[in-house]
């Protein structure tokens, strides 16, 4: 032990410190620059989620005291939790109509060679490259053209709108993974295509579907601009976000911002884990 | 006969009630604001009412008004997305090749922040950045920035935010694009005595990207097109051409202008992306 001792502390004068050190840092720079990365990413979600504990009163600007009143009480502050259920309610409606639509047409894209095909590809992309200030303005002109008020159906269907085209993206990608001979041995095993499709095809498809719905609905839930646009009176949560940032948002504004990131966190590990599970499963 | 009919149809009555959703909710609309950016003021009328006049004037009127504001929505989108691309790249590069068994999970945790509403992220940064937050004393008891120096209504507070908005556009196609690539064409690379930095440069950059075209248009587009950053982090100083957009439609009621800079901005960033891809595809990047 000691002789071993002595031959390590013998070889390491050979490198001198300073070179050992910089050695260390180019290989773990990445590293390094990684949790720098991760500091970055998370300071804004620590910050809110901290003053979600915070005694404010009304403006939640400056640390006051630690309270625990804001989760005990979400929907304290007036129009908060009116806000967060149009959110929800447009959410919900949207994700539906939009997994809906999306994943016929990816079937459609994905499954069959017909005429047409890269001009339905372009219709598809079309959306994804507007600008949303664009989607929202031209919208709402067409909506007041045909005297329609803007409001809780304006904006599911606005949210329906540009869902579609990432609900079909997701979709075809999950379709475009599948093995074929998945399907031709089911045929093989006297499946008509009706049986295929529900025994083998649809229940392959199903995950790539669930993470398109959960897409929908946080691009839905988490959009202000077309949703600024059509939504006329009507609040949503991150409209309620903007219009009180002046005064000072209330801090169960906070407290439901918080709420659903360690809500959506636990969404998306249980499907991480559901995943792995149905993997082994096979 | 009447399988193979089906499915020539098929495909169609898949596509149907999608498409015709988009027709008349994009297409037409789109169409519409068209048309309504060549109107003028019905003499006489009421504010809001307009009528076609094929005005195409409203179009140079809207331009050279908000010049400014056009180029600083460019400016500040592409600062935005050259940042993005510098702090996503390497974040991306590490969870692909670095994080072993932790990939999934440090996969996760790059989206998570997201989670968290986009307006209160942009609310955070303002009170972040604010003379309350913990940045500017920090800085100013260092000395990086003087006593009078303030970070928010800034333009740099602005492209600090819509960096930070828009980071998940740009690590996730660099992610994709990264993880797709054959540890051993690196290897190989280095077998042939090439250093870390050649192969990143000669193997590593090459093969993503994809990626990097991909997450610098999902950055760039939506950036261009912003106006919650300038409107929270900003000042009146730092509007956006949708600063102007929103208050042209909502303040102002003036639809024609409104709808002139709204295709004037969708044809900037048509031909700006077309350029993009082009010489992304076809010129030696390296």
């Amino acid at each position: 032990m000691t002789h071993h001792a002595k031959q390590k502390d013998a070889s390491i004068p050979t490198i001198p410190l300073n070179a050992r050190i910089s050695r260390w840092f180019g290989r773990n720079l990445i590293r390094i620059y990684a949790v720098f990365g991760f500091t970055y990413l998370f300071i804004p979600v620590a910050y809110t989620f901290a003053f979600s504990f915070n005694d404010s009163g009304k403006s939640n600007l400056v640390w006051k005291g630690f309270t625990l009143d804001n989760w005990k009480n979400p929907c304290g502050a007036p129009e908060v939790c009116a806000a967060l259920g149009n959110s929800i309610k447009i959410g919900l409606l949207a994700t539906i109509f939009s997994t809906i639509l999306g994943t016929m047409i990816a079937f459609a894209i994905g499954r069959y060679a017909f005429k047409g095909r890269s001009s339905s590809n372009l219709l598809i992309f079309l959306p994804m490259a507007t600008p949303e200030i664009v989607l929202g303005a031209s919208l709402l002109s067409l909506f007041l053209v045909f005297h329609i008020n803007p409001g809780f159906w304006p904006t599911v269907i606005a949210h329906v709108m540009f869902c579609i085209s990432f609900v079909v993206v997701t979709v075809k990608a999950r379709i475009a993974s599948l093995d074929p001979r998945l399907e031709q041995a089911a045929m093989d095993l006297y499946a008509n295509e009706v049986e295929t499709f529900r025994k083998v095809t649809l229940p392959l498809v199903a995950p790539g579907i669930a993470g398109a719905a959960l897409l929908a609905f946080s691009l839905s839930f988490d959009d202000f601009i077309i949703t600024n646009f059509n939504s006329g009176t009507l609040k949503t949560f991150p409209e309620f976000v903007y219009t009180s940032a002046a005064r000072g948002i209330p801090a169960q504004a906070n407290v439901i911002g918080s709420a659903m990131f360690f809500l959506a966190l636990i969404i998306v590990i249980a499907g991480q884990f559901v995943g792995k599970k149905v993997k082994v499963a096979k | 006969m009447s399988t193979t009919l089906s499915k020539v149809k098929m495909p169609y009555l898949l596509l149907l009630p999608g498409f015709l959703f988009l027709f008349t909710f994009f297409i037409l609309p789109i169409v519409n604001l068209a048309q309504t950016s060549t109107q003028t003021p019905i003499a006489g009328g009421d504010t809001g009412q307009y009528e076609q006049t094929l005005r195409f004037a409203n179009y140079l009127n809207a331009f050279t008004e908000n010049k400014e504001q056009f180029a600083r929505s460019f400016i500040f989108a592409l600062c935005a997305t050259i940042l993005a691309l510098a702090i996503a790249y390497p974040l991306a590069y590490a969870i692909a090749f670095k994080a072993g068994r932790l990939k999934n999970f440090l996969l996760v945790l790059v989206v998570a922040p997201f989670f968290v509403s986009f307006l209160l992220r942009t609310v955070a940064w303002k009170q972040i950045l604010g003379e309350e937050g913990f940045v500017v004393p920090g800085l100013r008891t260092l000395g990086i920035i003087s006593e009078s120096t303030t970070l928010t209504s800034t333009s740099f507070a602005v492209v600090m935010g819509m960096t930070y908005n828009f980071l998940p556009f740009m690590t996730l196609p660099l992610y994709a694009s990264l993880e797709r690539i054959d540890p051993r064409t690196m290897e190989a690379s280095g077998d042939l005595y090439a250093n870390g930095l050649t192969t990143f440069r000669k193997v590593t950059l090459p093969l993503s990207m994809p990626g990097v075209v991909a997450g610098t248009l999902l950055t760039f587009i939506p950036a261009a097109g912003d106006y919650v950053n300038a409107a929270i982090l900003g000042s009146p100083n730092t509007k956006m051409i949708g600063n102007v957009i929103e208050s042209r439609y909502f303040k102002i009621v003036d639809y024609p202008t409104a709808a002139a800079l709204s295709f004037t901005l969708m044809a900037a960033i048509l031909i700006l992306v077309t350029v993009y891809i082009r010489k992304a595809g076809t010129e030696e990047l390296v």
